[in-house]
């Protein structure tokens, strides 16, 4: 079976599932609305409108407006837009590197193993936020510099969760047999081991974007990721704050949006999990 | 046994040697230093001057890191350079009061979550379950400062239940501090037993199908005695070093928390400091709170091998 | 005259809890009655259902399975579709259950003591005082050293014999008058079996104990019960004394599974059964065995044969029964006094240590290194096949190890003689051999689910060493790896499977194949039919003796199972904690061994048939 009949077989197998189905349904209708959002929204974001502040829903404007007059409804539409790029990105950074290096990691084994682990485990000491916050109160805050930080913190843990699927593998004995062939390190690292631990990977990766996003809006929510005036929705959250009795609408849909692609997102990891029999309760909680 | 007791505190005391050098060569490793970057790109050079004699900050960096270790170790952590002040007074206050939240959380939430774990796994997917779970889930993965804007929304401005956003100072006694922290605690116990809750009623479950459960059955053992003497307490071992894991997790949590709310503590000063770009303060301040991560994990492995005979006897 | 008997199986059916459709029987109108004090075998391969069977008679059926039809009785207790409760009393009591696993089967937060107090409590009215005396009773009982030690230590802390003994002794607290036992000896070494078995035939003796025994092990069945039950996917397709149906065995099935059996008694190559039991989704229509026996027309294919008493105490499902004793293999080993070339392997003085910290760890070691294998010498004979036996901890995997370079060597020397090149010492560690030296010496692992990469396909594993060592393009590796899969008889088609579609003997072929696609001097087996049914051992054995002849590739087969070794092997080595004390031609050590302690292990091996 190739590669791509494999996917679809799976995918089909994940959407059987209601949990799975809805998941997909909710999350593919986010990154649609994200894609086609410039297309949709009636007003610009980053409008102002004095005259208009804290207006309740109204045809005017659906979703209401906010302390600054700004359209909430086309605010919220836009708001997932860049938190979702830079998690895609960092995503991928944090993959790449620390699944190499958690591979490569379970393979070579020994005192190298030990010790890059132990500085690994040093390094996660510190609350995920804070170290980021480190690096945000040097090179400041901004998309460009969040990917790289944001992929290097996740990076860690995708270096835990890798080399332990990894493991699993290493100890048995089709690694033992190819070692006694003659086959090179990097020909295991990369024949043997890598094509078991991909499924296993793909769920992680999954699991780290959902992880990472909520990272980018707690971010926004502190005042230290997307930058206004590009709306964000952990941003408008922090923003309506203070009118909460006064314009709850303000607060509430970017709240609905946020929480409905994240759990979204998790319901349809999970039955994909479930189904190539991953477990998923093998992350290592941020911390 | 004791052989792995000290090895086990010797690699504690390794990881905190380890995140300080860490945490201090990183920052000298990055373009400018403490100053320049406080101060920002327009600063004039008497005032760099200025600031960089206030902190210390014309000596070579060996000498720096040794004499910042020896402070460290003395308890000083070195000088804001936002307020000029020593850090160690800025942060004492503060520190207490993310300690106060954070085992206000843990007291309640670690026994609830045990408790709730174990009902929800024995009634899997009945009613108890599905609701217990929803609800967990729901928790875990909404980011904190949802659920605690949330918590704002429901129980402060619609049911008046409780203050939302704090007004008490840092320095406010203890009491006071409590009373009007009601919300960010239960925000923080509501996440904290999410976590261990799903992790308990995992391992409920994955225990239940175990081979020596299915023998004590065959042995003729009353369901209830079951439970309580075989399934819970080899479910519960493994959640004890989880339980080190999550409380360590709420302390990122801590910092989001204390924003919603307002709440005079660590986390709160952390992101003023990094408005502020205010670097010795925000180095400080991570280190903290490594420290504490650290000392929990150790607390919580040397429990688990207190309680786990196989740990106990595997070498030495 | 015989009393009522205490357990009935009457007509029972336990089937698959599919949603959709019909549920496929896994265990299919088995019957049979235990008398009090008898003792009944249950005999049969994986996937004939007896481990469900046992199950059932505690009355408990596993999720995703169903009570179809039937009715299992204990002592007039109905115990199938009971609640927990109604069966406190008796299970664990009157009727209880030695586990297969008992390392997992005790409950690992629990003292040995604990657990075995919890019996009694639940199914004696002794005091506090008297149950712990009474611990200690039951584990003298059960021979267990220093028992009251023993009690407060935890399950985890014993050895695999020493928990499977006090895993009998928790059974035995509630003083049943019946025990079920499955696979009591899976794991364990023969000695241990041997005393195991010895012990359950006192108790049986000395307190009238009814005994269910489940077991793959006919020796084992043979040695412990009077009765014996045949079953095949799910149906019972003989029973009678155990005696006379080992000797005498009319169903086919029975037959083949008894010819497939390596014996030293009949030495010589056995006879396996071609094709593997069928899926419980897919049974065939009329007798299950029809599709794989020699004897099957077309009533075998359209009808189930009914079980039906044939004799008194002997019943039979077969429209074809088969009469006489069985015929004896024919004894392969081939040995010519003549010359002899020069050996291809040498080793001598092979020492082997576990535990040898390296560099600056040696400052922290706490235990000294142990010496696995000591002073081992030998020489391997183009063409020839040595087995290698002995009992776990012996070293014989280990041996193997060490001349792959998997393990290194302590000191001692491994030189390899190439056709037509110099002898070569080999370097301790497979790193350090070129590669002419590995593709040489070739090895086949004990668990093919394990040696396989399930993500390659049989293609890309054959490929792997045909392109190392060959160099070959990727057209010209198609061809030689559908030829390699046609020595080991294999169909083409597998090419593009991947493992998890083949049965674990198809594995191990693919295992083997891909060892001789390296072209190598030397073959190393380290338990290679171990893992497999036992009516597969056989067609492997006779694989790798075929091949290793035709190709004149040295082997080294390294089995604790003597009968196996004696099958295939030219000469045979007996190893103990890590020396060979005895080595010489395979008929010479089996009927006139010289060592003690080869004598033991002769006498521990359990035969079905009498010499």
């Amino acid at each position: 079976m190739s590669a791509l009949t494999k996917t679809a077989a799976i995918l089909r197998e994940v959407l059987r599932q209601p949990s799975g189905l809805v998941g997909a349904v909710i999350f593919g209708g986010h990154v649609v609305v994200a894609l086609l959002a410039p297309l949709i929204i009636p007003y610009d974001p980053a409008a102002q409108n004095v005259n208009a502040m804290m207006q309740a829903p109204s045809i005017v404007h659906w979703f209401g407006t906010d302390k600054l007059g700004r359209d909430v409804f086309s605010r919220t539409i836009m708001g997932g837009r860049e938190a979702m790029l830079i998690s895609t990105l960092s995503t991928v950074v944090a993959m790449v590197w620390g699944s190499a290096l958690g591979i490569s990691l379970a393979q070579i084994g020994g005192r190298t193993d030990a010790l890059i682990m132990r500085c690994v485990d040093g390094l996660m000491s510190i609350p995920w936020i804070l170290m980021v916050m480190l690096f945000v109160a040097v090179l400041g805050t901004g998309t460009a510099s969040l990917i790289p930080i944001l992929g290097f913190s996740y990076g860690l843990s995708v270096i835990y969760l890798a080399r332990a699927a990894a493991l699993d593998f290493v100890a048995r004995d089709f690694i033992l047999a190819a070692q006694a062939r003659g086959q090179s390190r990097w020909t295991i690292v990369g024949r043997e081991l890598f094509p078991n631990v991909r499924d296993s990977l793909a769920v992680q990766g999954a699991m780290q974007w959902s992880w990472i996003f909520l990272a980018v809006s707690s971010l926004s929510y502190l005042g230290m990721g997307v930058a206004p005036p590009t709306p964000d929705w952990g941003q408008m959250i922090s923003d309506s704050r203070g009118i909460m009795q006064l314009a709850p609408w303000a607060l509430i849909w970017p709240m609905v949006a946020l929480s409905s692609l994240v759990i979204g997102m998790n319901l349809f990891v999970d039955a994909w999990a479930k189904t190539i029999g991953v477990d998923r309760a093998q992350r290592v909680p941020e911390a | 046994m004791l052989g792995m007791i000290l090895e086990r505190i010797g690699m504690a005391l390794g990881t905190m040697v380890f995140i300080s050098v860490v945490c201090f060569s990183g920052l000298e490793l990055m373009p400018g230093d403490a100053c320049t970057i406080h101060l920002g790109r327009g600063a004039s050079d008497s005032a760099l001057a200025n600031c960089r004699d206030r902190i210390g900050l014309d000596r070579p960096a060996t000498t720096r890191f040794a004499e910042w270790s020896v402070n460290l170790v003395r308890g000083d952590l070195g000088v804001s350079a936002q307020r000029g002040k020593p850090i160690t007074q800025i942060v004492k206050w503060r520190l207490r009061n993310t300690l106060i939240l954070a085992t206000v959380a843990a007291l309640i939430g670690i026994p609830l979550a045990l408790f709730l774990g174990v009902v929800s796994g024995l009634s899997r997917d009945g009613p108890a379950d599905v609701s217990i779970s929803s609800i967990a889930i729901f928790g875990m993965t909404v980011p904190e400062f949802i659920s605690g804007t949330l918590m704002i929304l429901i129980f402060s401005v619609t049911l008046n239940w409780a203050t939302g956003i704090v007004l008490a100072s840092y320095r406010a006694p203890a009491l006071e501090l409590l009373r009007a922290s009601i919300l960010p605690a239960a925000t923080l116990t509501f996440i904290l037993a999410a976590h261990i809750l799903r992790m308990v009623r995992a391992s409920i479950i994955e225990i239940l199908q175990s081979e020596f459960v299915l023998m004590a059955r065959l042995k003729g053992v009353p369901r209830r005695q079951i439970i309580w003497r075989h399934v819970v307490p080899n479910a519960l071992l493994p959640a004890i070093s989880v339980i080190g894991l999550t409380i360590a997790w709420l302390l990122g949590g801590v910092v989001i928390v204390e924003s919603v709310f307002n709440y005079p503590g660590l986390g709160r000063l952390a992101v003023d400091a990094v408005a502020d770009q205010d670097l010795p303060l925000v180095q400080a301040i991570a280190l903290l709170f490594g420290a504490i991560y650290i000392l929990v994990n150790l607390c919580s492995d040397l429990l688990a091998m207190a309680l786990n005979p196989r740990l106990r006897s595997l070498r030495g | 005259m015989s009393a009522s008997p205490i357990l009935i199986v009457d007509d029972l059916t336990i089937g698959l809890d599919l949603a959709k459709g019909p549920k496929p029987h896994v265990i299919d109108a088995v019957s049979f009655a235990l008398e009090p004090g008898g003792s009944i075998g249950i005999a049969g391969e994986s996937g004939s259902g007896k481990s469900t069977l046992l199950l059932a008679l505690m009355g408990v059926v596993r999720p995703g399975l169903t009570h179809l039809s039937g009715a299992v009785q204990f002592e007039g207790v109905p115990m199938l579709g009971q609640p927990d409760e109604a069966l406190l009393a008796l299970r664990g009591g009157r009727l209880a259950l030695i586990p297969q696993n008992a390392a997992m089967a005790m409950t690992p937060t629990l003292r040995i003591g604990a657990q075995i107090d919890e019996a009694l409590a639940l199914h004696t009215s002794l005091t506090r005082a008297e149950r712990k005396a009474r611990v200690i009773d039951l584990l003298t009982l059960v021979h267990l050293p220093d028992p009251a030690l023993m009690a407060r230590r935890f399950p985890h802390e014993l050895s695999g014999g020493q928990v499977q003994r006090a895993a009998i002794a928790m059974a035995l607290a509630g003083d049943p008058v019946a025990l079920l036992m499955d696979e009591p000896t899976t794991g364990l070494d023969v000695t241990t079996q041997l005393s195991l078995l010895e012990l359950m035939g006192e108790l049986q003796r000395d307190r009238g104990v009814a005994v269910v025994c489940v077991s793959h092990d006919l020796g084992v069945l043979a040695k412990l019960c009077q009765r014996l039950v045949v079953m095949y996917s799910g149906a019972m397709v003989e029973e009678g004394p155990t005696q006379t149906l080992l000797s005498q065995p009319s169903h086919p099935y029975t037959r083949a599974l008894l010819a497939s059996l390596p014996t030293l008694a009949h030495p010589g190559l056995p006879e396996s059964i071609l094709g593997r039991p069928p899926m419980p989704l897919a049974l065939p229509e009329g007798c299950r065995f029809a599709p794989r026996c020699g004897l099957a027309d077309a009533s075998c294919q359209r009808l189930r044969p009914p079980l039906v008493e044939v004799a008194p105490g002997r019943r039979l499902a077969c429209f074809h029964p088969v009469e006489g004793r069985l015929a004896e293999p024919v004894d392969q080993s081939v040995l010519d006094a003549g010359a002899r070339p020069a050996p291809v392997l040498v080793v001598q003085d092979l020492c082997v240590v576990y535990g040898r910290a390296r560099g600056l760890n040696r400052l922290f070691q706490r235990k000294a290194p142990a010496h696995v294998v000591k002073n081992v010498s030998f020489k391997l004979e183009r063409g020839e096949v040595l087995g290698l036996v002995g009992e776990s901890g012996s070293g014989k995997s280990t041996v193997l190890r060490a001349i792959a370079g998997i393990h290194p060597l302590a000191n001692g020397t491994i030189v390899l003689a190439t056709r037509g090149g110099p002898d070569r010492v080999l370097a301790p560690e497979m790193a350090e051999r070129p590669l002419a030296q590995l593709k040489a010496i070739q090895m086949v692992f004990q668990n093919p689910e394990s040696s396989l990469n399930p993500r390659h396909t049989v293609l890309d594993l054959l490929a792997q060493p045909l392109r190392l060592y060959g160099g070959l393009g990727a057209g010209a590796l198609r061809d030689r790896a559908a030829a390699l899969l046609d020595e080991v008889r294999l169909d083409a088609s597998c090419l593009d499977r991947f493992p998890a579609r083949l049965s674990g003997g198809e594995r191990q072929r693919v295992a083997i194949a891909r060892a001789f696609a390296a072209e190598p001097e030397v073959l190393l087996c380290d338990e290679i039919t171990t893992a497999l049914d036992v009516s597969v051992q056989a067609a492997v054995l006779k694989l790798v003796r075929d091949l290793a002849r035709e190709r004149d590739v040295a082997t080294i087969f390294v089995s604790h199972d003597l009968a196996v070794v004696r099958a295939i092997s030219d000469r045979i080595a007996v190893l103990s904690v890590g020396q060979i004390v005895e080595i010489g031609a395979a008929d010479d050590v089996c009927r006139r061994p010289e060592h003690p302690y080869t004598q033991r292990l002769l006498g521990a091996v359990l035969e079905t048939a009498l010499p």
